[in-house]
């Protein structure tokens, strides 16, 4: 099952949009990022002794913004590969003809679960890893850590693509698409809200922010991934680097990544007791 | 003869709506049974029931002696939905090929080549469905059913896109797989090709079966008509053993005879007066 939803994936013309707003997506970017440097070097030139290292700060707010429009480009390649999976595809008389076969209702779910989240996942280490070597390339300057951030970007898509699923075993593909890009709003509106917290001052405001992130690991997995950009980067441009937007960079520790599984896993079991129940 | 489908007092009830009431059928193997009755009647409800699709509120379905739903029971059937769609980027061999591995038929090549040529799709083999006509996707909606050669055949409407010519290769179908030992469930509203190809009707109305036996056991005599000289007189208490004094009478009298006709009620005089209207 996981094969036919990786070429369901692969051979349904939204990941060929997809990849044609990537291409888009990468060009600015690179030009983006020359003209940046370009204005930054001249920039510290005049300046004579660098206090700060701008080119670590512009490096790093360069691939922290790329990796924000990465996440959100495979929400949407989440979102639309995954919509319609159960009621959607049942509604159209797509899913039947499958169900029937002797392959359990789990080992389905399982498998389109299996297929769009490696698309995903691959696809968002592909854009993020060419956002670093775009930066790299033009800034000279690397992350300090690669593989913590791409894996962070990954595994917030599966879990996106996950509750996509989970949404398409009771709603209609419209208002399963609506709630999932409602739930990322939430988890980008409960990361700005912490950036607000802290910007003000106030820890309940934080509080409800990290508490949000838990809820939504996506968001929590997302601000580790901005952390561990920068996890080396110390002295004053190491207080002056910012990144975002939509949530500060902030390490959640080493329980997010088995919260993490463990979310999936409910995600996993809410799915298929929903489409155990399920008459189609 | 062992049973390939019984459903002994299957209820289904959606909120206050109740589409099964207490149905009891069985399908013997090699039987072909048509399952008659307008729409809402529950003839859907009761398939998809047995094909593992819809949970029963009550009673029970045994697919070959095994409870519907089960793996023991899928690996049986065979199902062709009324309302079905396939993925429109793959083609009748890669489908077909599909529906194999999902059964875990063992099948290969040959049996790919023996369906399609079966229902006429042999040229047609790697077209894509989506440029395939309704017809076509029938026929190989028709083949993808029988992967895997299951025990029992079900099929909701598997000529309603079908031309003439269409539905006699489909009647000639069924009557091969008949002979093959296939038992067959037959959900249909053209009545006649109900009443040449099935063994037996079953008519349901109001989640309730109404009437069931073989055709011509349903039909009732309809006395018998006459061509005379004079004009067609009808003698409607008749029947066939009174054809020949009827003929000696008229003649003694001096009538022409030029036609003699024993009448019976056809299939959809006895649909009609189980549900009181037309098929819909």
């Amino acid at each position: 099952m996981a094969g036919y939803a990786l070429r369901e994936s692969l051979r349904r013309k939204v990941l060929l949009v997809v990849l044609l707003l990537t291409a888009a997506f990468l060009v600015l970017y690179g030009v983006g990022t020359a003209q940046v440097y370009g204005e930054v070097e001249s920039f510290a030139l005049d300046e004579g002794e660098e206090v700060v290292d701008a080119r670590a700060i512009i490096g790093s707010t360069l691939v922290g913004l790329s990796m924000f429009a990465t996440l959100f480009l495979g929400t949407v390649l989440a979102v639309f590969l995954t919509l319609g999976a159960i009621r959607g595809d049942a509604e159209r008389g797509l899913l039947q003809p499958l169900v029937v076969r002797p392959l359990g209702r789990a080992t389905f779910l399982l498998g389109r679960f299996a297929g769009a989240a490696a698309v995903c996942a691959l696809y968002v280490i592909l854009v993020f890893a060419a956002a670093v070597v775009i930066t790299g390339s033009i800034g000279d300057w690397w992350p300090d850590r690669l593989v913590t951030p791409g894996l962070a970007l990954a595994a917030g898509v599966t879990i996106l693509t996950g509750l996509s699923l989970l949404g398409s075993v009771f709603l209609s593909a419209t208002a399963n698409g609506i709630a999932v890009f409602m739930l990322f709003g939430a988890g980008l509106t409960a990361g700005l809200l912490g950036q607000v917290g802290e910007a003000l001052n106030s820890p309940r405001l934080e509080s409800v922010s990290q508490a949000a992130a838990w809820a939504l690991p996506f968001e929590a997995l997302y601000q580790s991934g901005l952390s561990a950009l920068t996890a080396d980067i110390g002295g004053v441009t190491g207080v002056v680097v910012e990144l975002g937007p939509f949530g500060g960079a902030q390490d959640f520790g080493p329980l997010l990544w088995p919260w993490a599984v463990v979310y999936l896993g409910l995600i996993a079991a809410a799915a298929i007791v929903g489409f155990r129940r399920r008459d189609l | 003869m062992g049973q390939a489908l019984v459903a002994h007092a299957v209820e289904k009830r959606y909120g206050a709506a109740t589409a099964l009431d207490g149905v009891d059928i069985a399908v013997g193997e090699g039987e072909l049974v048509g399952l008659l009755g307008p729409n809402g009647a529950g003839k859907s409800t009761l398939v998809k029931i047995a094909c593992g699709l819809v949970r029963p509120s009550g009673g029970r379905v045994e697919i070959c002696g095994a409870p519907a739903g089960s793996l023991e029971a899928r690996r049986a059937v065979g199902y062709l939905a009324e309302l079905f769609r396939f993925p429109g980027w793959y083609d009748a061999d890669e489908l077909l090929a599909l529906h194999q591995r999902l059964t875990g038929s063992g099948g290969d090549k040959s049996e790919r080549d023996e369906l399609l040529s079966l229902v006429g799709l042999t040229e047609a083999r790697g077209r894509r469905i989506e440029r395939m006509s309704k017809g076509m996707q029938q026929r190989l909606g028709i083949a993808q059913a029988l992967v895997g050669s299951p025990r029992l055949l079900m099929l909701d409407e598997p000529t309603s896109a079908l031309d003439p010519v269409g539905r006699r290769a489909v009647r000639e179908l069924l009557e091969e797989l008949r002979r093959r030992g296939v038992a067959v469930l037959l959900n249909s509203h053209l009545l006649s090709e109900v009443e040449l190809v099935c063994d037996r009707v079953v008519i349901l109305l109001g989640g309730r079966v109404v009437r069931e036996g073989r055709p011509d056991d349903l039909a009732k005599p309809g006395g018998v008509d006459v061509e005379t000289g004079s004009g067609v007189r009808h003698f409607p208490d008749a029947g066939r053993e009174q054809a020949p004094g009827i003929v000696a009478e008229l003649v003694e009298g001096g009538e022409s005879v030029y036609r003699v006709t024993v009448a019976r009620s056809t299939l959809e005089d006895v649909y009609i007066e189980a549900v009181g209207a037309p098929p819909t």
